[in-house]
């Protein structure tokens, strides 16, 4: 039985006039410890499955159920303790005027778990910060520390999910290269299960082992890691992507 | 020949409560009518570099050369009567994010045929046919809806089309492309290249690409300078990047993720206090 599965999910926001179907009807599952990849432009709807699926956005229809269990809405706490997510931008998710140990003592007060000294020291050593950044603000850290800080926040509560949306695409490549790393590490680590969202296809073939390709709200195509590496795309628009992402070609564009 | 555009001992300041902090420290380059690429990550001093060609610096930092010149223009001591001359009508500048870079209260088309009938003057029916013409040169496949349309309207890859239209309306010399395509969408990109790409070679223009996206620029453009901490630590050609000689380069190069995998885990960049020197 896969760890997350979604059936049929569709979201759309605003009403009459204004509707907008962010999301058509998009299935996938997900088993445990695996990488599931979700690629996309900007406006494919790859950002609101994650969200519908940790409870951010509100689900027209479909169903998501983890671990066989159907979700509710709104998610119990426990869920939070089995799920959480990263956001894209380390800039713009962390409180600007909260300490690094208060933006990881708040999920722990929360979810009244003890121990929190311990846990901090503890997950700060896991995302290779140490306890020396403890006390510090956000705007004392550099972006890739800050994204540390964030996975150190949805890794306290010790969840089996993460939910990455763009984790790296506000930061530089070799800070890139750092925290792709960390991510891979700690998957092996703890056997979590990723969800990655990313507008970069080697990102996503770097991290994932299956990924689906969407566009206009809908999904194109399902792919696994070996179909991406030998271009083995069947549809028109994940070629596409596959060209650009080879970088610039003179002789494709001028005629 | 001289070349269109001759920078030696380039430095930005930038006053803070510790005293001075140069940004930019002594950046040296010239520029024919070719495409140059300016690569570094941020905080290396790339955009500083690209906005004081136009003496766009913005206060209270401080650029200063031993040499700046375009075309023959001094532009240390430019007047703001030889700026206006040159701003917009011979050199333009690209800015990374539409959003912020297009008047969000006048329509599309008002902005274009504003820059043209500044430099060109003549009737404003001419500069409507022109900006028409020009809107469709970068690939609008409906200038009409464009034309008339606010900012707002626009979708990102719209909009960065329109600025470049309303950037090259004035057929300049040099254009200075400050991360040009990084908003974009791949599929765009690579579209909004190719006009670049045709500008060059059509028309002779010099580009200045400025990004942080080396395969980008390893692609597109001929030289590339590579920046870290304000200096230019080395010059390649684009298409030996891959074969460049400083740890720094090669560093940026060897961590990016392939899609044919094979490099996990993925090298990280193990910086050198002598870099920086």
């Amino acid at each position: 039985m896969p760890l997350i599965e979604v059936q049929d999910l569709a979201v759309t926001f605003g009403s009459r006039a204004n509707r907008v179907h962010a999301v058509r009807g998009v299935s996938l599952a997900v088993n445990d410890g695996e990488s599931f990849g979700i690629v996309g432009e900007s406006g494919s709807g790859k950002s609101t499955v994650l969200r519908a699926i940790c409870g951010l956005a509100a689900t027209t229809s479909g169903t998501i159920r983890i671990d066989g269990q159907t979700l509710t809405t709104p998610r119990p706490a426990a869920f939070y303790r089995r799920v959480q997510m990263v956001f894209q931008d380390p800039y713009a998710s962390l409180h600007p005027r909260h300490t690094v140990d208060r933006v990881l003592s708040e999920p722990l007060a929360i979810h009244g778990l003890s121990d929190a000294e311990a846990r901090i020291e503890k997950v700060l050593q896991e995302v290779g910060l140490g306890t020396g950044y403890r006390f510090r603000y956000p705007h004392q850290l550099s972006g890739g520390q800050r994204q540390r800080v964030a996975i150190a926040r949805a890794l306290i509560l010790e969840p089996r999910i993460l939910l990455l949306d763009e984790p790296t695409s506000a930061l530089d490549a070799s800070i890139q290269a750092e925290v792709l790393n960390l991510l891979d590490r700690l998957r092996a680590e703890r056997g979590l299960t990723y969800i990655l969202v990313s507008h970069d296809l080697s990102v996503v073939s770097h991290m994932c082992n299956r990924l689906m390709v969407m566009q206009f709200g809908q999904k194109v195509e399902d792919l696994t890691r070996a179909d991406l590496q030998s271009h083995r795309a069947t549809m028109a628009y994940t070629n596409a992507l596959l060209t650009a992402s080879a970088g610039y070609s003179r002789s494709e564009t001028q005629p | 020949m001289t070349p269109l555009l001759a920078v030696e001992n380039l430095r930005i300041t930038f006053p803070t409560r510790n005293g001075p902090s140069e940004v930019v420290r002594g950046v040296s380059f010239t520029l024919g009518r070719e495409r140059l690429g300016i690569v570094g990550e941020s905080g290396s001093g790339k955009s500083q570099t690209g906005r004081a060609l136009l003496g766009l610096t913005p206060p209270p930092g401080i650029a200063t050369a031993d040499r700046l010149e375009f075309d023959g223009i001094d532009l240390r001591n430019a007047s703001a009567a030889t700026w206006r001359k040159l701003r917009g009508i011979r050199i333009s500048m690209v800015m990374q994010d539409p959003k912020y870079s297009l008047n969000p209260v006048m329509t599309v088309g008002r902005q274009i045929v504003e820059a043209y009938r500044t430099q060109k003057g003549g009737a404003r029916n001419a500069a409507r046919d022109a900006a028409m013409a020009m809107l469709e040169a970068v690939q609008i496949r409906d200038p009409e809806r464009v034309f008339n349309a606010y900012p707002h309207e626009l979708s990102g890859g719209m909009g960065q089309r329109a600025m470049i239209a309303m950037m090259l309306i004035t057929e300049p010399d040099l254009l200075i492309a400050d991360e040009p395509t990084s908003a974009l969408d791949v599929t765009v990109q690579l579209e909004v290249l190719a006009i670049l790409d045709r500008l060059v070679t059509d028309r002779g223009m010099g580009l200045i690409f400025i990004s942080h996206d080396l395969r980008l620029v390893s692609t597109f453009c001929d030289r590339v300078l590579v920046m870290y901490a304000g200096r230019i630590v080395e010059e390649v050609k684009a298409t030996e990047l891959a074969r460049a000689q400083h740890p720094y380069t090669k560093g940026l190069y060897t961590c990016l993720p392939r899609i044919e995998g094979g490099n996990r885990p993925l090298k990280t960049l193990q910086r050198d206090a002598g870099w920086a020197l």
